[in-house]
């Protein structure tokens, strides 16, 4: 029943870059249909601790399950959880040498093999749901760094995952453009969609997040409710970190 | 003030042009000393310039030909059967060192060590190494020491190696022919190989990581995101090595396979008409030259990524 409810469990994990001790035996449990705002002064390891959800970085010590998968080294397992898992980039990372349309509909016509009508009409639906429908057949250099990454998210989607990671979605923007990025990560939200997301938006950490964790030096310091960790932390740390931010 | 026009000895694009021009009037005074010199030296020693020898028999055998050919035929048609010995090599040469090159390029990155390192070695010997000696090795120390033909190797039975040279499919090559294939084929692979593996390492590790996120394979990464990127940087100097592989070509003579340069240095040696023959060379290797390029140019424009 358990498995149920927890569609990430992350006990005790431990990486090392070389001798630099980064993940110092983080645990983890996210609810299905929950979303958790990670934030952290950079170097905290927040960005490398969601990168081991898809297996983007290994780590040595601990386990992690995702829907019920154990992450190991078994390739498939690898497989599987990958497409159970969608991410974003603070780069974007589409592929410049694709159309938008083409962006969206390469992953599930070569992993999920559906035809490429049927591709077409998911990519279609979802780039409408992003707001980006008639820059369908442009390459991803014509567009604004907003409509990039809501393009990323939009191919995150069309793999159907059951968990988006974010990792700092808004940085790489121009202010002006932040927002209808955060716009597309609520609606996201509201839909019930298990997102795990590393960004420095209080406002957005406010209105979405149903619980904020502070990170630092590798460890989870203080997890809340965004009421509680904005007005109240209990960690001197927290303390420290929002008025550094605020 | 600020629209009054300069004098004309300060206004770059006076000084442009005269530049252009100078280099111009000195291209031509070149050419035409050169022509008047070579005039001079012919008339001097009672040569006569033209190409009227081209009718004449050639009066020499050919050991390898695609065309009908017989020593009583022209020298015309003995230039076009070495023409077209030329053509088969370079092309052939052409496909197999492509796809050796980015094999071995692709292998250099390879998370196998031991594939790596054999595409290292492999790369270190050819690319360090003159092509003659190399042709010699494929000559002398691979083809004449195989079996003679009635105990020939064979591959899967697709592909026989003998003295007689390789068979496959049915179709013959000599060894003259597969020495000279294989040596520029992996002479010229070796250097395409750091091509491809420099392309492939200028696309940004976030194209990986964003088709890994997706769950595409490796290969399928490879394949559908980070080679049709990696393209735009591999082509122009991919035609450089197309380029020399062709010109290379003409090492042909060092182990007797009759390409162009083959039959043009016999038509001379028959003749002495050095300038005609020099000038048909010149003309054959610029014409191949241009056709490449011209070839590489538009496969250039159509990997180029399109942006705004």
């Amino acid at each position: 029943m358990q498995e149920q409810t927890q569609i990430i469990v992350a006990e005790n994990v431990h990486k090392w870059y070389g001798k630099f001790h980064v993940l110092k035996g983080v645990d983890l449990i996210v609810d299905r249909g929950e979303v958790v705002v990670l934030m952290g002064p950079s170097g905290s390891g927040k960005s490398t601790f969601i990168r081991t959800f898809n297996a983007l970085e290994d780590y040595q010590e601990g386990s992690i399950r995702i829907n019920g998968i154990t992450l190991s080294n078994d390739l498939r397992n690898i497989e599987l959880i990958r497409q159970e898992v969608g991410m974003v980039f603070q780069q974007f990372n589409l592929f410049p040498h694709l159309t938008i349309l083409n962006n969206v509909t390469l992953a599930p016509i070569w992993v999920h093999k559906l035809s490429k009508i049927k591709a077409k009409e998911l990519a279609m639906q979802l780039l409408e749901r992003v707001g980006i429908l008639e820059q369908a057949n442009k390459y991803p250099g014509q567009l604004s760094g907003g409509q990039q990454q809501r393009v990323a998210i939009a191919r995150a989607l069309a793999m159907q995952p059951k968990i988006m990671l974010f990792d700092e979605p808004t940085s790489a923007l121009d202010p002006e453009m932040v927002r209808e990025v955060l716009d597309v990560m609520k609606n996201l939200a509201r839909e019930g969609m298990t997102m795990v997301i590393v960004t420095h938006e209080v406002g957005f950490a406010r209105e979405v997040a149903d619980r904020v964790i502070l990170m630092d030096s590798g460890s989870l310091v203080e997890s809340a409710t965004p009421e509680l960790f904005f007005t109240a932390p209990k960690q001197e740390r927290t303390r420290k970190f929002l008025s550094q931010i605020l | 003030m600020t629209h009054s026009k300069p004098p004309l000895w300060r206004d770059h694009r006076f000084w442009q042009i005269i530049v252009q021009l100078a280099a111009v009037i000195c291209a031509i005074l070149i050419v035409v000393i050169l022509g008047l010199n070579l005039n001079r030296n012919l008339q001097q020693l009672g040569i006569k310039f033209g190409f009227n020898f081209l009718q004449q028999e050639a009066s020499f055998d050919i050991g390898e030909t695609i065309l009908s050919y017989q020593p009583t035929d022209t020298y015309t048609r003995a230039l076009l059967v070495g023409l077209i010995n030329s053509l088969r090599v370079a092309i052939a040469g052409i496909f197999l060192t492509t796809i050796v090159g980015i094999t071995a390029g692709i292998a250099r990155l390879s998370d196998n060590w031991l594939v790596r390192n054999i595409s290292l070695v492999y790369v270190e010997i050819f690319r360090n190494t003159p092509l003659l000696l190399q042709l010699f090795f494929w000559y002398f120390a691979v083809f004449l020491s195989l079996p003679n033909v009635e105990h020939k190797a064979s591959v899967l039975g697709l592909i026989k190696f003998s003295q007689n040279g390789i068979e496959l499919l049915g179709l013959n090559f000599s060894p003259e022919f597969s020495t000279l294939l294989l040596g520029l084929t992996f002479y010229t692979a070796s250097f395409i190989a750091e091509i491809v593996r420099g392309g492939i390492q200028s696309v940004a590790k976030g194209q990986w990581e964003a088709g890994r996120s997706l769950g595409l394979k490796p290969s399928l990464i490879m394949r559908l995101v980070v080679l049709p990127q990696a393209l735009r940087v591999i082509v122009p100097p991919l035609t450089s090595q197309y380029l020399n592989l062709a010109k290379n070509s003409s090492l042909a003579i060092a182990i007797g396979y009759p390409d162009i340069y083959f039959v043009a240095s016999t038509t001379f040696n028959q003749t002495g008409k050095a300038v005609e023959v020099m000038l048909l060379i010149m003309l054959t290797y610029l014409t191949f030259s241009l056709i490449i390029s011209f070839l590489m140019n538009l496969l250039n424009h159509t990997v180029q990524i399109q942006e705004k």
